[in-house]
């Protein structure tokens, strides 16, 4: 039974006031993307086993969508973020990187 | 192998039990095998037995990384039903379920299938009509099913509510040739057969690598050591993404907890399967007595074989509603999976990117009842490169948008 | 029955700290009527009365005796109560008697004492451990109708209740600091240092009282007795203002990120159906003390399940705490020193103690000691290998323990109170990842401090305290209690720098060494291995372990699987560590690394009714009800559920059916004039400067050119490009839309736009509110619509030129101010009137009264969906099911060429979508003018690949069309629209094929002229 605690209103939101919404910081791709861009963008997902990114919706509550950096094994939360960002957000990655040494974000080498 | 029976027992009891053989050998890995499966679950023994007993591909062996039969092949609520609406699914289910009916006898062991019938409620006008179309679907797919009345559910299952002041039941769809079995059995007697047809299963042995030259796959990395092979099917239900990221291709899935519980042993009341789906729960008796009890998954990655109260507590509230005795019952335990889940929700049994390498994966939730079948289809695709029960389940079905849906959900939305 | 008549456990004329004599209370046991002490558990009271036997095993229906005094009681377990008060499996230990309890022994026929199951005990040699597995083979139908019944009937406990439950729970729902699980003296301890910090703490004891086994176990703490000083301390606790604390409330489960449940049992001990009997607590703790305490193991000796044979601690129990003897003449049985303060307690209540027999060469503590000045006769080296007795013990076999079980002794004895060491009760610290590690010298798995289970800070979220950490001495348990109180404060950022309370001193005995003995005697034969038990309730012996491993169940948990061990009620508390040391010798390799099986929630049963709580019957679930609900449920609605509302399907008449029913409003409607609550429509405003941009996404269609006053009915896809809901949108004002959704679909598509708004086109300025509750929503469909809204004296002009079809307007009726939409979905002239909702049933009143005259009639759902089935008009759920595209159902219209981008567009352009075979929307009529089956197929020549026979279309909708007479259906058929005129065969389960024709799916008005008129 997770707690996050929601970026827009503060609330340590119980699980049950939270809606799940799946790996955040996919980018969308429309008409003219090829078949592989589509299908990656709609179905391929990290999965990993470990630090995951991910979007949650503050439902019973302000209703705001938010980001949170979790971990799949050990459920620790490095932190949440707002949902109007294409990547996690320095302090984040700061977050998850002191805890996790040796991990980097995707888009960093 | 010794075989067994009434008379080996027998024999047995008058000299202490001490001439019981193992039930599968423990060997050392060899340097190389025709076909390697990574996963002695349900589903990756099912498809050595088949490669052995249907293909004459008895080179093989099943790697685990943990103990045989020791994730979501013993951790299900083990109900056997084959009521699926599309084509691909009744086909490959109705062929596990036949499996099923003969697979004490074929193995030699028994797994204690038990045909009592399953039914699935209809709580509102619209599960009416699905379940109703379901039915004719089924008749045309050869697979026996029936839209029942509310008085005929009573009569089958005398402790439901079929009154409830919210949720009153309607009818169900029910499968008199559905069930369940003991599920630890299915894979102890596939793996005892297995090892007597010369294959090694080697548990604590865990892949950490998959060896690639040329497009084509040529071994695995183990904590036990290189294992070269012709051919590798990858079999890990909720680990599947991890195995694939080793060779370099990505999954159309995600790794949730669903949990089960069961009450203590009573004596028997319920001769038949239920499921619910407008309440989310599903209830049957086990042969010791306990009350099975099964709901819906979380919603988010979880690798902890652990999951939240609250779908508990939802489950355990439906039930109760629906099944107003067991409010005095207790619950013993309860216990989650990792089920992997596809973007369409039925399972993916494919070739991939990577030449002579398979993957059998995507069973979500309803992995148990299919195992005799994956493993026929599965170990058919693996021996001759196509089989059809798995013709429409492959990767290639996400990218041309040719779903399996069960549900009304298609997909994901985002 | 030799013993039949001779009372062998008894009331002791004096003792009995929990018991008030002056209060005795009446109870029954398998309807003969007994008598016991206000204080008694069930199973003291059954004891003082001489009832040895009070059970049956599972599997070989052995006689089963009282072994514990706590809830993991494997044998005690009783059938309670009556009708809607009856409750199976209940333990007796853990059963507090009240005046009039009834209880019954299970698993049983004819009687307790006359059992006939009880032959399998007798066959036992034939019942190894799996041996279901290797047998009941053939024939083959014999399984389902002869073994598994056979099987299913001997198996089992407890009856299953028959009667509704007759009593009520509630669910609690709390936040604290600092939740301190266990009300023993540790418990109470690292409460008291909790406190200190300023930390907000609950105190949970799952029994009646406080301070657990000190109390027996003569504990000293700061000079004071154990029971003194736990009187005194509470006191001052309770005072605290931080301070909360519970008894009867066990911690069953601890859960991620520092959720816990805990079951309060608030009137079991005193029934009373008035009152909620259980209360489920959801506690959110910042850090969690486990103060559980330790459990103790038996020994392994033969005939050890001998009603008769104890837990050492539990015959301290009944003696101390109820003045009960469980016998005259008790032999101790152990490899520790604790089990010796047994002995000295029942010397000191003049009970015979004809032998200590200690596993252990040497036994010279202070406890073997004083048992030798009490002029007990301590055997060291000794141990037992056979029970003499049948349903309880008569004479105990002594054997030497490093033997191979020769008989070197026979004492007469009628209990035998036996001790294996104890196992910190580290269940709870494992619920949510805690790790174990082996204590070689204990011989048990303590929590360890370095792998505790961690929060959502990813740091230790519990900390263990007392003999829960494996600590056995009261000084160091208190220690240990004092330290976890204080850490968990700390943890928490309370009380830091503060200086801390002094750690409360406990004295008791120092104690010589334990030694693991997993098996008495060590080299014991198989037949004495084979009687030798682990898990009591199961039936599972030493000799089905060493099977087990044997055969190449070799993990932990195929032994378990295999055996059943740890399986049973109790969850192997028990015997699962005897199990996996009997497990780890077999194997050649330690305990440590043979592991444990998990130990998963809940740690004691829970009652299924305190689950699910409050929430039965009516309460399951709310129903959204439509201002109008009332109105309807007087007027003769058959309701039907959508989503969470109920809305009437039909307004059945006197005498009418439900069929009838449906006739007369679509007959009626057509002809004259309906009235539809159609309030549950989902009612979503979309406004700001990119509304309309934002709409152009949403929907497939183009909403950015409708001009305000207008109307359009809408499509709306999911990113995969199936159709998802439909809708009329009507615009508002220049940067405002109002957004029809279908009635299940409303919350569905807010959250929707939410999301899209809200992530991916973030710096679009544009928002959404559901006013779907805001407003009632009235259809008034028919020839005669337009002269029942006129009786009313509308303020705005309603004629056809001023609002034509698909317009809107703002206005009163009958003064109350509404939205009038001309929209159809009955192919009627047809208007919708949106007012405000608490002027919904006024209006609809009004218009009710007003179309009196022109003979107006409600209609239901099904009238509604015949109508629009019969003008060719698709519906959300019933065309489509998730696998539909609009392609497939003729609305092309409705999906705009004009667009870059809207969701679903790139997913329709993917190659299955695209398919010519794929199949589209037809209209059926069948020949001979009968309805079509709902569901049905029409089959095509031939079988598939795997042996499926194939398809070529199904019926989608189906009805009798009042207005045409006869069967008229739509329906998916592959290239169907290009089918015209040919005829399908549709299966019929059980029947000949029905033969339809394919045609248009409008079959009435295909020109509109009603719904524009």
């Amino acid at each position: 039974m997770l707690i996050l605690t929601c970026p827009y209103c503060g609330v340590r939101c119980d699980e049950t006031e939270l809606a799940p919404g799946g790996e955040a910081h996919l980018k969308r791709f429309g008409p003219g993307s090829s078949d592989e861009e589509f299908e990656d963008y709609l179905f391929m997902r990290a999965n990993p086993n470990g630090v995951h990114f991910e979007r949650w919706r503050h439902v019973y509550g302000c209703g705001k969508w938010f980001h949170a950096a979790r971990n799949t094994v050990t459920l620790e939360v490095y932190g949440t973020y707002s949902a109007q960002v294409h990547a996690p957000p320095q302090e984040i990655r700061d977050a998850v990187s002191n805890r996790v040494p040796g991990w980097h974000w995707k888009d960093e080498s | 192998m010794g075989h067994y029976s009434a008379l080996a027992i027998a024999r047995e009891a008058f000299r202490d039990h001490r001439g019981w053989q193992r039930a599968w050998k423990s060997p050392e890995p060899r340097r190389r095998y025709d076909v390697v499966i990574v996963g002695a679950g349900g589903h990756g023994l099912a498809t050595a037995y088949h490669l052995g007993k249907n293909h004459g591909i008895t080179n093989v062996a099943i790697l685990e990384r943990g103990w045989l039969g020791g994730g979501n092949t013993g951790r299900n609520t083990t109900i056997i039903r084959s009521n699926y609406l599309q084509d691909a699914s009744a086909a490959i289910y109705e062929k596990a379920r036949s499996l099923y009916e003969t697979l004490s006898q074929d193995l030699n062991y028994n797994v204690m299938f038990s045909p009592r019938g399953v039914m699935m409620l209809a709580q509102t006008e619209h599960e009416v009509r699905g379940y109703r179309r379901t039915a004719h679907a089924n008749a045309l797919q050869g697979v026996e099913t029936e839209f029942i009345e509310p008085r005929r559910v009573k009569e089958l299952c005398p402790i439901i509510e079929i009154r409830g002041p919210r949720y009153p039941v309607l009818g169900a769809l029910w499968q008199p040739r559905g069930g369940t079995a003991r599920h630890d059995a299915v894979a102890w007697g596939y793996a005892r057969r297995c090892s007597a047809m010369g294959m090694d299963i080697i548990q604590k042995c865990e892949v950490t690598g998959i060896r690639t030259s040329g497009g084509e796959v040529r071994g695995v990395v183990t904590t036990r050591g290189d294992i070269d092979c012709g051919k590798l099917g990858i079999v890990v239900a909720g680990h599947s993404g991890h195995l694939a990221e080793m060779a370099g291709f990505r999954l159309p899935v995600e790794s949730v907890a669903l949990q089960a519980l069961v009450s203590e042993p009573v004596k028997p009341c319920m001769d038949v399967v239920v499921m619910a789906n407008t309440v989310h729960g599903y209830m049957s008796q086990s042969d010791k007595g306990e009350m099975v009890i099964g709901g819906g998954a979380d919603g988010f990655i979880n690798y902890t074989q652990r999951g939240s109260f609250s779908h508990i507590e939802e489950t355990v509230r439906a039930l109760v509603e629906t099944f107003p005795m067991i409010s005095r019952l207790k619950m013993l335990r309860h216990w989650g999976g990792i089920v992997d889940m596809t973007g369409d929700r039925s399972p993916i049994l494919s070739r991939t990117p990577v030449g002579n390498l398979f993957i059998n994966c995507g069973w979500g939730t309803g992995g148990f009842k299919a195992i005799p079948g994956s493993g026929w289809g599965f170990a058919e695709l693996m021996a001759k490169g196509e089989s059809p029960l798995c013709a429409d389940l492959g990767l290639n079905r996400f990218r041309e948008g040719r779903f399996i849906d069960e549900s009304v959900a298609a997909g994901v939305a985002h | 029955m030799a013993l039949e008549g001779r009372i062998v456990s008894r009331r002791l004329p004096k003792g009995g700290r929990l018991i008030d004599r002056s209060r005795p209370l009446g109870f029954s046991f398998n309807g003969k009527e007994m008598r016991g002490y206000a204080g008694d558990t069930l199973a003291s009271a059954l004891l003082a009365k001489g009832q040895v036997l009070v059970g049956r095993s599972f599997k070989y229906h052995r006689p089963r005796g009282v072994v514990t005094s706590g809830s993991e009681e494997p044998n005690a377990l009783v059938g309670l109560g009556r009708d809607g008060s009856f409750e199976p499996n209940v333990r007796a230990t853990t059963t507090e008697l009240f005046e009039g309890l009834e209880a019954r022994s299970q698993n049983h026929w004819p009687s307790l004492e006359y059992d006939v199951g009880a032959i399998s005990s007798m066959l036992s040699r034939f019942l190894p451990s799996g041996f279901y597995y290797k047998t009941f083979l053939w024939p083959r139908a014999f399984w389902k109708h002869v073994y598994e019944p056979a099987i299913r009937l001997s198996a089992g406990l407890g009856r299953p209740p028959r009667r509704r439950d007759a009593d009520h729970y509630e669910h609690f729902n709390v936040t604290v600091d600092v939740l301190v699980i266990g009300g023993g003296i540790s418990g109470i301890s690292a409460a008291s240092a909790a406190a200190e910090t300023g930390a907000d703490v609950l105190l949970v004891e799952q029994a009646s009282t406080w301070g657990g086994r000190a109390p027996i176990d003569g504990v000293r703490i700061d000079g004071l007795g154990a029971e003194e000083w736990t009187g005194s301390t509470l006191k001052s606790l309770q005072s605290l203002p931080n301070v909360r604390m519970r008894t009867r409330t066990s911690g069953v489960g601890i859960h991620d990120h520092g959720y816990v449940l805990l079951h309060e049992r608030l009137t079991d001990h005193a029934p009373d159906h008035s009152v909620p009997r259980h209360r489920l607590w959801k506690v959110r703790a910042g850090q969690i003390v486990a103060a559980t305490g330790a459990i103790e193991r038996p020994l392994s000796f033969p005939g050890n399940d001998r009603p008769g044979c104890m837990l050492a601690s539990a015959v301290r129990d009944y003696v101390v705490n109820y003045g009960v003897a469980p016998g005259e003449r008790t032999v101790i049985v152990t490899n520790n020193d604790d089990a010796y303060r047994t002995a000295l307690t029942l010397r000191e209540a003049g009970l015979g103690v004809p032998a200590i027999l200690d596993a252990r060469q040497e036994a010279t503590g202070p406890l073997a000691t004083a048992a030798r000045d009490a002029g007990l006769t301590v055997r060291p080296g000794c141990g037992i290998v056979d029970i003499v007795g049948r349903d309880r013990v008569e004479r105990v076999q002594v054997c030497s323990q490093d033997g191979d079980g020769e008989v070197i002794d026979e004492i007469h004895a009628d209990c035998v109170a036996m001790s294996g060491g104890w196992s910190p009760a580290a269940h709870l610290w494992c619920h949510a990842g805690g790790k174990l590690s082996w204590n070689d010298e204990a011989a048990h798995f303590a929590p360890d401090p370095a792998r505790p289970p961690t929060g959502a800070d990813g740091v230790a979220m519990m900390q263990a305290a007392g003999s829960a950490t494996g600590a056995m001495h009261a000084g160091a348990v208190l220690e240990s209690a004092h330290a976890a109180g204080v850490a968990a404060g700390q943890a928490l950022g309370n009380g830091r720098g503060r200086k801390h309370g002094r750690v409360p001193e406990g004295e008791d005995e120092a104690h010589h060494p334990m030694e693991p003995v997993w098996l008495v005697p060590a080299r014991a034969p198989y037949a004495k291995r084979a009687k030798s038990w682990l898990d009591f309730q199961n039936d599972v012996k030493v000799s089905d372990i060493e099977l087990a491993a044997r055969e190449g169940y070799e993990s932990v948990e195929h032994v378990k699987r295999y055996t059943t061990l740890g399986m049973a009620t109790d969850q192997g508390k028990l015997s699962n560590i005897n199990g996996l040391a009997i497990l780890s010798r077999e194997l050649g390799v330690p305990i440590e690394e043979v592991g444990t099986t998990t130990f998963r929630p809940p740690y004691v049963p829970v009652t299924m009714g305190a689950i699910a709580g409050e929430a039965r019957g009516e309460l399951f679930q709310p129903v959204r009800k439509t201002p109008i609900h009332e109105w309807h449920d007087a007027n003769g609605a058959h309701w039907e559920p959508v989503g969470h509302w109920r809305r009437p399907y039909a307004y059945t008449r006197h005498g009418e059916s439900v069929h009838d029913a449906v006739a007369r409003e679509v007959l009626a409607t057509r002809s004259g004039v309906g009235l539809l609550d159609a309030s549950t429509l989902g009612k979503l405003v979309v406004k700001g400067p990119d509304a309309a941009r934002f709409l152009d996404m949403l929907y497939t269609n183009m909403m950015s050119t409708l001009k305000p006053g207008k109307c359009r009915y809408g499509l709306m896809c999911s990113e995969n490009g199936f159709l998802i809901d439909d809708g009329v949108v009507a615009r508002l004002d220049d940067d405002t839309w109002l957004c029809h959704t279908t009635s299940g679909g409303a919350d569905r598509i807010h959250a929707s736009m939410e999301e899209w708004l809200q992530t991916e086109w973030w710096d679009w300025k544009a928002y959404v509110a559901n006013v779907t509750e805001q407003f009632a929503q009235i259809g008034v469909a028919g020839p005669r619509a337009r002269d029942v809204l006129n009786e009313l004296g509308p303020s705005m002009d309603l004629g056809k030129e001023a609002l034509p079809f698909m317009a809107w307007t703002d206005g009163a009726l009958g003064n109350i101010p509404v939205r009038v939409f001309r929209i159809s979905f009955s192919g009627e002239l047809s208007f919708e009137i949106a007012a405000p909702a608490g002027q919904g049933r006024a209006l609809w009143d009004r218009l009710f009264e007003a179309g009196k005259s022109f003979g107006i009639t409600p209609y239901g759902t099904e009238a509604l969906h015949v109508m629009r089935a019969e003008k060719g008009f698709i519906m959300i759920g019933d065309e489509t099911d998730g696998t539909v595209i609009p392609q497939d159902l003729g609305l092309h219209w409705a999906i705009s060429k004009g667009k870059d981008d809207f969701l679903g567009k790139r997913a329709q352009e993917r190659e299955h979508m695209a398919d010519p075979l794929r199949w589209r929307l037809v209209g059926l009529e069948t020949l001979d003018g009968s309805v079509l089956p709902d569901g049905a197929y029409a089959a095509d020549e031939g079988v598939n690949a795997n042996g499926q026979r194939r398809t070529q279309g199904r019926v989608t909708s189906t009805y009798h069309s009042p207005t045409l007479g006869r069967g008229i259906a739509m329906g998916l058929v592959e290239r169907g629209p290009d089918r015209m005129g040919e005829i399908l065969e549709f299966s019929v389960i059980d029947g000949e094929p029905i033969r339809a024709r394919i045609v248009s799916p409008v079959f009435h008005d295909p020109e509109g002229e009603k719904q524009n008129a």
